[in-house]
């Protein structure tokens, strides 16, 4: 299995392929079926928001070594508008009209760690992790 | 065009989600159903979602949407068969779908349809 | 070349010091405890030697990252595995490694006792590599004995939150201790599989075992509660104290629609009333 990757998030398509790869990657590292889906469900919300706010854009994930445990990385990055109002996006129901409201705050809660770096005209990456 | 199919039972209506769901065939199914529901003056629509290994807000939305919907046509929505590990994603996610009717399985959910239609008719009397 | 002296001396004197580090070894093990047999251990030196042997050969410096010396980690990691299910201590397992430097630095002061510079280069390198080598089997010790911990503690969880089959279609889950959310995890995900496993309608949560309801028990309650709904089946909390009344009404937790009971007989049989009343229909 090799340890990083990247794929295409310009479709729909893409975000049904993008969590199929997220599910394949979560099963070879051996997460529990609940730990499973929490980051196959983060990746959707994260992956969608990429393609439709963000205007399309990527997921690159990385298998990543801690001290005495491994885990799964993925950042998600488009060139958007970035987000202006980042303590409005990240409060819980908030939406822009495409449905932004619930995936930033609910990637967050499934997620061990959650980074989030944006720059209004200068794209959005969204970064989490999943340890086993 | 891929579409999800709506079965028929009796005045119910029971569409089976099992494919990854996207913007257009969510779309189409709204359009579907909201149709087939008039045309059968349908009462109750179950969806059965217990082949989904995964619901994220999109579908959520979807789901509730639906309900909506449906309930402006005349009738109960029950969604059914959720698997344990997507509910309690669901939860972590802080997704509830208060507005949604639920039932352990498509068995069940027309039994539970069946209770409120019939005391929906009681009250009417 | 220098690593090609450590891997000379190796091959050379390779019995010698298996022998002396067997020795050693046996010694330094606690008598009468007899856990590893005199056969394993010739195994296990034998093993070692040859692969320490093979990577000194071909490893450029005595970096035990390095690909060589995978074959080395690998088997080093296995003793580690097998001392910590056997109940080692660390340093016990340690030893191992480390019993190994003397009867090594014995056998290259015997090949190049003459010049003193050499040796000292020699051991030096040894040192660093042997001391690399323990360090990472106690590691690999540590994160077994930390494995086992976690799973001694899951299963610990799970039998102190037995689901239990009540009547037909009613489960009640009697919750003893406190309740974080690592139990809160382990609880939803048995209670949830039970329901699927015994089609039940209700589940009746007691919480008389539960010493105090502050926000974050009372989060975790009402996660499981919602969980439950999403799946359709209805939810009645029991054994509700006066103190977790008042508490709950200050904390303003809202406990959407649940019903609560003082006890789980009262939950019982409101639980009965409500699968009955189904079923008559």
């Amino acid at each position: 299995m090799s340890s990083s990757g990247e794929a295409p998030l310009r479709s729909e398509h893409d975000i049904v392929l993008a969590r199929q790869l997220v599910r394949k990657l979560t099963q070879e590292l051996g997460f529990s079926l609940v730990d499973q889906t929490k980051m196959v469900t983060a990746a959707s919300e994260l992956a969608r928001n990429t393609l439709i706010y963000g205007r399309g854009g990527d997921m690159h994930w990385e298998v990543i070594s801690g001290s005495e445990r491994r885990g799964l990385k993925l950042k998600f990055a488009d060139e958007g508008p970035g987000i202006p109002n980042l303590d409005l996006a990240m409060t819980d129901g908030w939406t822009s009209g495409n449905g932004l409201g619930m995936g930033l705050t609910g990637a967050k809660r499934l997620s061990n760690e959650f980074e989030l770096d944006t720059k209004v005209g200068g794209g959005t990456r969204v970064t989490i992790v999943r340890w086993k | 065009m891929e579409r999800i199919p709506i079965l028929r039972m009796g005045e119910f209506l029971l569409v089976t989600i099992q494919v990854d769901m996207h913007d257009q065939l969510a779309l189409k199914l709204q359009d579907d159903l909201t149709a087939a529901i008039q045309k059968h003056a349908s009462k109750g629509v179950l969806i059965d979602i217990s082949t989904l290994e995964m619901v994220d807000s999109f579908i959520g939305r979807m789901v509730a949407d639906i309900s909506g919907m449906s309930k402006i046509l005349g009738a109960e929505t029950i969604l059914v068969g959720m698997q344990p590990a997507v509910a309690i994603t669901l939860v972590e996610l802080g997704l509830s779908l208060p507005g949604v009717a639920t039932a352990l399985n498509v068995e069940r959910g027309m039994a539970l349809l069946r209770q409120k239609i019939d005391s929906d008719g009681v009250d009417e009397l | 070349m220098a690593d090609a002296t450590m891997s000379n001396v190796l091959k050379k004197s390779g019995k010698e010091i298996q022998a002396g580090w067997a020795k050693d070894l046996a010694a330094a093990l606690p008598a009468g405890k007899g856990r590893i047999s005199a056969i394993e251990l010739e195994q296990q030196t034998g093993e070692f030697l040859k692969l320490i042997t093979a990577a000194a050969e071909h490893a450029k410096a005595s970096d035990i990252t390095a690909s060589d010396f995978k074959p080395v980690r690998e088997f080093l990691e296995g003793v580690s595995r097998s001392r910590a299910a056997q109940g080692f201590t660390s340093d016990e397992t340690a030893t191992f490694v480390f019993s190994f430097k003397k009867p090594f630095f014995a056998a290259l002061k015997a090949e190049m006792g003459k010049d003193a510079d050499a040796l000292a280069e020699q051991t030096w390198k040894a040192t660093e590599l042997l001391d690399s080598l323990g360090l990472h089997t106690v590691k690999t010790f540590q994160k077994s004995r930390e494995e086992i911990i976690n799973r001694q503690q899951r299963e610990m969880l799970e039998l102190s939150t037995p689901v239990v089959k009540l009547w037909e279609g009613i489960l009640a889950l009697p919750m003893i201790g406190t309740l974080d959310s690592a139990r809160t995890q382990v609880v939803m995900e048995s209670l949830l599989q039970k329901v699927v496993d015994t089609g039940a309608q209700i589940a009746i949560l007691d919480i008389t075992g539960v010493p105090t309801v502050d926000t974050l028990v009372a989060q975790h309650l009402l996660k499981t509660v919602t969980a439950l709904r999403l799946m359709g089946a209805e939810c009645i909390i029991s054994g509700v104290r006066p103190q977790i009344a008042q508490t709950i009404v200050h904390l303003g937790v809202d406990l959407q629609g649940v019903t609560t009971k003082a006890n789980l007989a009262d939950a019982l049989a409101l639980a009965l009333k409500r699968t009955g009343s189904s079923l008559a229909k």
